[in-house]
């Protein structure tokens, strides 16, 4: 099918829409929005070809009934044909019915196939980018294998974000254009999904396992989608954000991605012993984007799926148990490890949930003691 | 009413009290035991509550259909419902013993490849467990429980194999007593089929408190562990379940309650013997011998 | 209770016991069908009001009324109080009621089982029930955000309200089994002499072939979930990746189930269509045979074709193929039965009572969603509308009109039979009219609400899918409090009263069959002698 016949099919829906829902308006999306890849265009045009076939289907089904609704009324004097189902198309129509549906689903399934083989034909060519996309409850982590820079993207808040709330994240996925990028999806915790309907496939982040997907973009742009399989509480919270670039910037995206990542681990490994004041506001940092999406910006979380840290035994007892249940997680909860953190990440963390709401332990953790725990 | 009359006609019991008790038994058996799963202690107490209920009604129950029975009220036409319905009872418990079957088939064949590198999603080893062999029988990448030693098809199991289908035989020689009115046969036959199965149940508990103790294999064992314990232990129950069942006929069969031509409860619980024969068959061959 | 003497036996060839005894311990099928029945009008209720809070919360973006976890709380309670409290007990309502009568038996094969599988639906419900509150107790855990498919892991995070659920589904399994097998031992014993299987009404077909199905696949649920239950109590790791399992085999379980469960719920409405049309149109059902075979092809196939709600998990290119073009060919023999109640009515004198109007909306609205069902069919289109709000509003195009207006149609087409008055034919039209349109208002925007994005189950969406958020809302406003009309046109006609014609026992005119030969209301015992079918 020719992708321009979405600009015949789409008025039509929208006169359907009007009539039908009377206020549906030309800018809210009443089908996908234009592709970016020729995986993603294949898929529109079958989605098309379908719509079209199905549309027709239905029209002929409606106008026969609505004719028979019409004249074969009883109210119209019209006697019912006692032996219609004798004629010789009541005696063959068990046969000519299932070919015609035989047709157009042969027509279907035909197209069908040739995108199919596309969409499943992962190239293996060497130089195709590897990004491993691990889904968390709420949030999502990016591996740039190739390029060894980690991406951690987590929705904006409702004050930050505006109207593009719920759709928009602090930290983009960056891609190159004109790439073949292939997905490896997995998961930490329980199943999420890929889905950006731009780039036009959804994958199930199964947990234990990794799926896999492909797509080279041939048009830079800003593309939003989201998790599209319940995870749990906010499963409505985990907006993906693709930023399609030129591979001429996203080289130079990626160098400084990389300066600010090598800062930062240079950063956690010097040997040098943390105030209590630098943790503090680190920890508040990191807090706010890492764990308050359970545990709440105030420490009160959301019981009974998500304790409190305000006062809790975790957070004002023992050093080892807070520092345990922080590196490897609870298990049977939505708490997972934190392990993947650098050491100062978490002693920072820690030591700001000892410390604030009215914490007030006095504790300070060191970035060693994090590593003696691991 | 002449008994001739009477059975031109399909029997329709009177209203009964058994299905709401079995209501109520079944109800507090799984309340109970969703409260003891989460470390309610009452909930225990519940659950046999429910389960001293539900003998009562089992009792009750078949006291009620046995008696209609030997007062001749059933004629050929019920006869026929209830071995359609035992029938289609069996039916449903194939599908139930297929689930874990087909459960067995997708781990071994399809899920265990894959995090060992093979097959459609082989590249979860690559990216998530580099270090993992595909092996049978398997704890998984995480090698949850431990190291095992996985259970043989050569001891226990072979023994038990021919103790089941010893009794399939014996139960078969006690219906051939009760064609021929040889109740003693008929006794005997039960007897023996009775012995047999409960021989394969000790059996069968000694064999798990052997893998407990001696094997380290137990239900957290991976993927073996579960798939091991799950099957053998609902066979065993159902071995049980039939074991008590034909307790229960040959306490009739004593009583001389069958006839060559009226003994539908007898041919109910041999159809399920035989068919938890074939299932261990299964079990022998896909879960010890493969 | 024993009854052992012959007294007693003649006592119950009289009229209908009385009290409480007679509903608690009946033994009789048109009492226990007017038990499943309410049940179901019940369970209606309840699982419509959770459906009217999920979209009272979905008015306006942002979150309102209720939070994240009872959301999705309500999504999973209003599927399975629908399905498993709604559905299926109304379509085993109208069998307990119809079958005997429809091939001329005195009651079901096996009276007091009958009894017993309806009787298990309660202690379900209340399992149900109880897993929706007992979180809001101190120490209740967590509250149940999967949605009906219980996926683990997400399930196995659960607090006990999910072991509460289990064991709901462990009832109403054993229920449906008992059931089935009470169906089909009553079809393949009890008909009248003469009535040869290719005479039986067709009703009593999509009985036999759902109860065969359900049968089938309803252990191997049982199985799944036990499988779950022991994967969150006693260690083991069936879905647990870290220990060798994997947690798409529950996926496989749960839809080897969940598939033919949708022609579980669909057929006994074809069924009620069969009878509902060709009374009508005035003229005999066309291709009896060919229906017969359309019922049983899609039994097959539909048992074969479950991984289609999985397209995304990663299957093969193999394996996926087979699934699609499998689920395609479906639609052969769903098409020959739509094209056969198309050629009932063509040519046929019609009138449009209530009945047949849920009928003709029926024929259209079904075959609307079995067209959008071909679409989400075909794999590489489903990687954009799997798990989004156009999945949402196809199957409830499926189940609303193929599932629900049959069980509607069958009521109003058989509620002068059951209680000797007819109902009021304008109430009634009336509320064909406000439900089909509120339920076209309801779905038709998530459609476009999923063509543009908007994933399913979720409780916050962005601005931009306000609009028809809105419209679908008020919609459902509508379509929900249009029930309570319907429960009024119920509770009016059992009351009878004068305003109310009396129904004579063929209440239609171009009825036929042998549940319109006894009386209406039918004495509390018919057919104890079977008539002779030619």
């Amino acid at each position: 099918m020719c992708f321009k016949s979405i600009y015949t099919i789409k008025p039509l829906l929208l006169i359907l829409g009007v009539l039908l829902l009377g206020t549906a308006q030309a800018e809210y999306g009443i089908n996908f929005p234009e592709p970016a890849g020729k995986v993603a265009r294949d898929i529109y045009d079958i989605h098309m070809l379908t719509m079209q076939i199905a549309t027709f289907l239905l029209i002929i089904v409606f106008s026969i009934v609505l004719y028979s609704v019409y004249f074969h009324r009883k109210s119209r004097g019209y006697q019912a044909d006692q032996n219609f189902h004798n004629t010789w198309f009541g005696h063959w129509s068990w046969v000519i019915v299932p070919a015609l549906v035989l047709g157009v689903d042969f027509t279907i399934a035909h197209g069908a196939n040739t995108v199919l083989k596309t969409v499943w034909d992962v190239p293996k060519e060497k130089d195709i980018m590897d990004l491993k996309v691990t889904g968390h409850q709420w949030w999502w982590e990016f591996d740039y294998l190739d390029h060894g820079i980690k991406i951690e993207s987590r929705a904006l808040t409702e004050d930050k974000a505006g109207d593009l709330y719920l759709r928009d994240v602090d930290n983009r996925l960056v891609l190159p254009t004109g790439t073949k990028i292939r997905f490896l999806h997995t998961s930490a915790d329980v199943n999420h999904a890929f889905w950006v309907p731009e780039l036009a496939f959804k994958k199930d982040a199964i947990a234990g396992y990794v799926t896999e997907t492909w797509i080279e973009m041939d048009r830079e742009g800003v593309f939003r989608g989201q998790c599209a399989e319940l995870c749990g509480t906010w499963h409505s919270r985990m907006p993906i954000v693709v930023e399609a670039v030129s591979p001429e910037k996203f080289a130079e995206w990626v160098g400084k991605e990389k300066a600010v990542e090598e800062a930062a681990a240079a950063e956690a490994s010097s040997e040098k012993s943390w105030s209590k004041e630098e943790l503090m506001a680190k920890g508040e940092a990191l807090f706010n984007t890492k764990c308050a999406a359970c545990h709440q910006i105030n420490g009160t979380g959301l019981p009974p799926a998500f304790p409190p840290l305000k006062g809790s035994p975790i957070a004002t007892g023992a050093i080892v148990d807070h520092l345990k249940i922080v590196l490897n997680g609870k298990e049977g909860t939505a708490m997972q490890s934190w392990s993947s953190l650098n050491d100062l990440e978490i002693a920072a963390i820690i030591t700001y949930e000892r410390n604030a709401w009215g914490n007030d332990t006095g504790d300070v953790i060191q970035p060693a003691d994090v590593k003696n725990a691991r | 009413m002449s008994a001739k009359e009477h059975s031109s006609h399909y029997f329709i019991p009177d209203p009964s009290p058994w299905p709401v008790i079995g209501m109520i038994s079944l109800l507090s058996t799984l309340f109970g035991a969703a409260l003891a799963m989460n470390g309610v202690s009452l909930g225990k107490f519940i659950v046999i509550a429910g389960l001293l209920l539900f003998a009562y009604l089992l009792f009750g129950w078949f006291r009620d259909v046995i008696a209609e029975n030997l007062s001749d009220r059933y004629n050929k036409q019920v006869d026929r419902s209830f071995r359609m319905g035992m029938m289609w009872f069996i039916a449903s418990e194939v599908f139930f013993f297929g689930a874990f079957f087909g459960s067995l088939y997708y781990i071994r064949n399809i899920a265990l490849p894959w995090l060992g590198g093979e097959g459609y999603l082989g590249v979860t080893q690559e990216i998530l467990y580099s270090q993992f062999q595909m092996a049978w029988p398997s704890a998984g990448p995480g090698e949850l429980g431990g190291a095992f030693t996985p259970m043989g098809p050569w001891g226990i199991p072979a023994l038990n194999t021919f103790l089941l289908l010893s009794s399939g035989a014996t139960i078969t020689w006690a219906h051939w007593g009760l064609k021929a009115e040889n109740n003693q046969q008929l006794v005997r036959g039960l007897i023996a089929t009775i012995a047999l199965g409960l021989l394969f149940v000790v059996m069968q508990a000694y064999e798990y408190g052997h893998a407990y103790s001696e094997l380290n294999l137990t239900l957290g064992s991976g993927v073996y562990g579960s798939t091991f314990y799950m099957l053998t232990g609902f066979h065993g129950f159902h071995v049980t379940m039939g074991a008590i069942m034909l307790i229960a006929i040959l306490g009739r069969s004593m009583k001389k309650h069958f006839t060559a031509h009226n003994h539908f409860a007898f041919e109910a619980v041999a159809w399920y013997w035989h068919f938890v024969d074939v299932v261990w068959l299964g079990l022998f061959i896909f879960v010890y011998w493969l | 209770m024993t009854t052992t003497t012959m007294s007693h036996d003649e006592a119950h060839h009289h009229g209908a016991p009385t009290g409480w005894r007679r509903w608690l311990y009946s033994t009789n099928h048109k009492d226990i069908g007017t038990l499943y029945l309410l049940f179901a009008l019940t369970m209606l209720f309840l699982g419509g009001a959770s459906a009217m809070l999920i979209r009272a919360e979905l008015f306006q973006p942002g979150i309102q009324l209720i939070d994240p976890d009872l959301y999705n709380n309500l999504v999973t309670n209003h599927a399975l109080l629908m399905i498993f409290g709604a559905v299926m007990p109304a379509a085993a309502g109208l069998a307990n009621w119809m079958i005997p009568l429809m091939i001329g038996a005195p009651d079901m094969a096996l009276p007091r089982m009958n009894n017993l599988s309806f009787w298990i639906l309660p202690a379900a419900a209340t399992m149900l029930i109880l897993s929706f509150v007992v979180p809001f107790f101190p120490g209740g855990g967590t509250q149940i955000n999967t949605g009906w498919t219980i996926y683990p892991p997400l399930s196995v995070q659960v607090g006990m309200s999910m072991d509460f659920l289990i064991f709901a589904i462990h009832l109403l399994g054993i229920s449906s089994i008992l059931a089935s097998i009470n169906i089909i031992v009553t079809l393949l014993n009890m008909r009248a002499p003469g009535m040869t299987l290719m005479k039986m009404p067709m009703f009593c077909w999509t009985w036999l072939v759902t109860a065969f199905l359900l049968i089938l696949v309803v252990p191997v649920l049982a199985g799944g979930v036990t499988m779950l239950l022991f994967d969150r109590h006693f260690g083991t790791s069936f879905f647990d990746a870290a220990g060798g399992g994997d947690p798409v085999l529950f996926q496989h379980l749960f839809w080897f189930f969940g598939h033919p469960e949708v022609y579980i719920l669909l057929l006994p409405s074809i069924g009620v269509l069969s009878h509902v049309i060709p009374t009508f149109a005035r003229k005999p059902l066309f291709g009896y045979r060919s229906m017969v075979g359309a019922m049983l092809a899609v039994a097959t196939i539909g048992m074969v074709v479950w991984a289609h709600h999985q397209y995304t998990i990663g299957m093969s290119l193999g394996a996926v193929t087979y699934f699609m073009v499998g689920t395609i060919l479906i639609s052969i023999p769903v098409g020959l039965m739509v094209f056969n109640f198309i050629a009932t009515m063509w040519r046929g004198a019609m009138t449009f009572e209530t009945p047949m109007l849920f009928a003709i909306g029926i024929i259209l609205m079904f075959t609307f969603g079995g067209l959008s069902g071909v679409m989400l069919a075909v794999v590489p289109a489903d990687m954009q509308y799997h798990d989004s709000m156009f999945v949402v509003a196809h199957f409830h195009y499926v189940l609303m009109p193929g599932a629900v207006f049959g069980l509607f149609a069958g009521v109003f087409y058989w509620l002068p039979k059951w209680t000797g008055n007819m109902y009021n034919e304008r109430l009634g039209k009336i509320f064909f009219w406000i439900n089909v349109i509120g339920f076209n208002i309801t779905f038709f925007p998530q459609h476009f609400l999923g063509l543009a994005g908007m994933p399913r189950r979720i409780i916050d969406y962005n601005v931009m899918f306000t609009e028809f958020n809105v419209m679908s809302s008020i919609g459902a406003m509508i379509f929900g409090l249009s029930h309570l009309l319907f429960l009024y046109i119920v509770i009016q006609t059992i009351r009878g009263g004068r305003s109310l014609k009396k129904s004579e026992n063929k209440s239609w005119e171009g009825a036929k069959g042998l549940e319109w030969e006894v009386g209406s209301p039918p004495a509390f015992h018919t057919w104890e002698t079977a008539p002779q079918i030619k």
